[in-house]
């Protein structure tokens, strides 16, 4: 039944990359994203502590751990939404944080994805998915409108382009922020709780464009407790706890022989449940 | 009692010269001091720090102040500052936009603040600058929060337009007040003022309440 909904993603949406910039093709050895000693305090509290991680081009990475560990804040330092105290993080050989211009352009190839969506309530579904493509990637309207439409196609919502956000499902919204994201052909996501605000039936068909996306070779880092979606989708699995990064497994091994006492106790609890 | 209502009749052309130039003063005021309070409210929420402090000055200064005395000051220090003499009126406007500044800057960063952060967050993450962010994402939605304030502020605004008596200016009241001396027909003048005022402000919070229950269901 989900997969009825999504339709293949790869066949029109990696056609038409946008030539004008060609970051995508910089480096294309280098690591996608390279996060090295970071740190970060709100004053006393320390919320990342020394994290440390590398993300492959085309890989799918699974942030999980207790509540208040530093999951979000870790990924909102990749695309510089959080800043941070100490550390370096580069992505395709930018560093972030550096430069305000060099930061638009890396934020404009980073696509993101929130817990409560976040799509613009005054704008249509459509005008949400074409915003950037007009105003940041300065595309004609035209192509803006095609695209917008061919990615709200494939997230199963072709005929709700007209709707305000007001008028959609919880999931029906989440897959129209996916599909916003898709749309300035970003070489990387970032998914920030994205089943968190949902109602557990509409889980599922977020999780099943996300999973086509992986399947696609998009570079994913993925804060969730979604550990059926983790078990498909990652390549690794990353445990944080107290804004430490404690382990960081293949994910298989993290599911079958998690090495950390704490990534154990927090299984039992999660898969228990 | 004997009340004769034709002398309303009479004065209206005169009367309505008055209203003109409340409804001039409003508009005026409104439109100036929103662009102004929009540039407050902006600067106010930065990260600019010593230009916030300026702007919060300015708009707990004006606030401090009766308008009347504002007004008043106006007339006489802006041909100082400007080195010639300006007509009342001039003045009056310049008083009026600079103390409606101050409200409206309290009414927009309100309705700024009242749009969630993640709104921010999604716009930056997208690559939309600051200003792009505001114009296309953020003002839009706060203006639909602030637009019943901001009307309701334009209602208290018409009706203080009638200080401006102070500068010999004739707005509607002044105009009223002078017929009913001059006639000496005051019941009958000040009950016709009352009333005009009574039917425009009322519309005006009308519309404004209906707006906010639009808001309020979507």
């Amino acid at each position: 039944m989900i997969g009825a909904i999504v339709t293949p993603l790869r066949n029109s949406a990696g056609a038409s990359t946008d030539v004008r910039e060609p970051i995508v093709e910089s480096s294309p050895r280098a690591p996608m994203v390279e996060i090295k000693n970071l740190c970060k305090k709100y004053g006393r509290l320390e919320v990342l502590k020394n994290c440390d991680l590398v993300v492959a081009r085309g890989e799918v990475v699974v942030i999980c751990g207790p509540s208040g560990s530093g999951k979000s804040t870790l990924i909102k330092c990749v695309n510089g939404l959080e800043k941070f105290d100490g550390g370096s993080v580069v992505v395709d050989g930018i560093a972030v944080g550096k430069s305000n211009a060099e930061m638009t352009r890396l934020r404009r190839r980073i696509g993101m994805v929130f817990q409560h969506f976040e799509l613009y309530s005054h704008l249509t579904v459509l005008q949400n998915v074409c915003l950037a493509q007009i105003h940041v990637l300065k595309r004609e309207k035209n192509e803006a409108l095609a695209k917008a439409r061919g990615l709200l196609a494939r997230v199963g919502l072709p005929d709700k382009e007209s709707f305000y956000p007001a008028q959609l499902s919880g999931g029906q919204q989440q897959r129209v922020a996916i599909a916003r994201a898709l749309a300035v052909d970003p070489i990387a996501m970032l998914f920030d709780e994205p089943t968190s605000a949902l109602d557990p039936e509409m889980i599922g068909e977020v999780l099943a464009v996300m999973l086509e996306l992986a399947r696609d070779g998009m570079t994913m880092m993925v804060v969730t407790h979604e550990m059926g979606f983790a078990r498909k989708a990652a390549d690794r699995v990353v445990f944080m706890d107290q804004g430490a990064i404690i382990e960081v497994a293949p994910t298989e091994q993290f599911f079958e022989a998690p090495r950390a006492e704490r990534a154990r106790l927090f299984l039992s609890r999660i898969l228990s449940h | 009692m004997n009340l004769d209502f034709s002398v309303v009749a009479r004065a209206i052309p005169f009367l309505a010269e008055g209203l003109a130039l409340s409804f001039l003063l409003t508009a005026v005021a409104m439109a100036g001091g929103t662009a102004i309070g929009l540039v407050l409210a902006v600067i106010r929420l930065s990260t600019w720090r010593s230009a916030g402090l300026v702007a919060a000055a300015y708009v707990n200064g004006f606030r401090a102040i009766p308008l009347v005395l504002v007004i008043f000051w106006f007339y006489f220090l802006v041909p100082l500052a400007l080195g010639h003499p300006v007509s009342a009126l001039q003045s009056a406007i310049i008083a009026f936009v600079l103390f409606e500044a101050a409200y409206y800057s309290e009414i927009i960063r309100a309705g700024l603040a009242s749009v969630r952060v993640g709104q921010w967050q999604a716009a930056s993450a997208s690559g939309l600058g600051y200003i792009q962010t505001l114009r296309l994402i953020i003002l839009p939605q706060a203006l639909r929060n602030m637009l019943p304030v901001m009307i309701s502020q334009a209602v208290i605004l018409f009706q203080d337009t009638s200080l401006v008596y102070v500068i010999s200016l004739r707005d509607f009241m002044t105009s009223a007040s002078i017929v009913a001396n001059r006639d000496n027909r005051l019941v009958e003048i000040y009950l016709f003022a009352a009333l005009v005022y009574f039917v425009i402000c009322s519309t005006g919070a009308w519309s404004a309440s209906v707006l906010s229950r639009k808001r309020s269901l979507a």
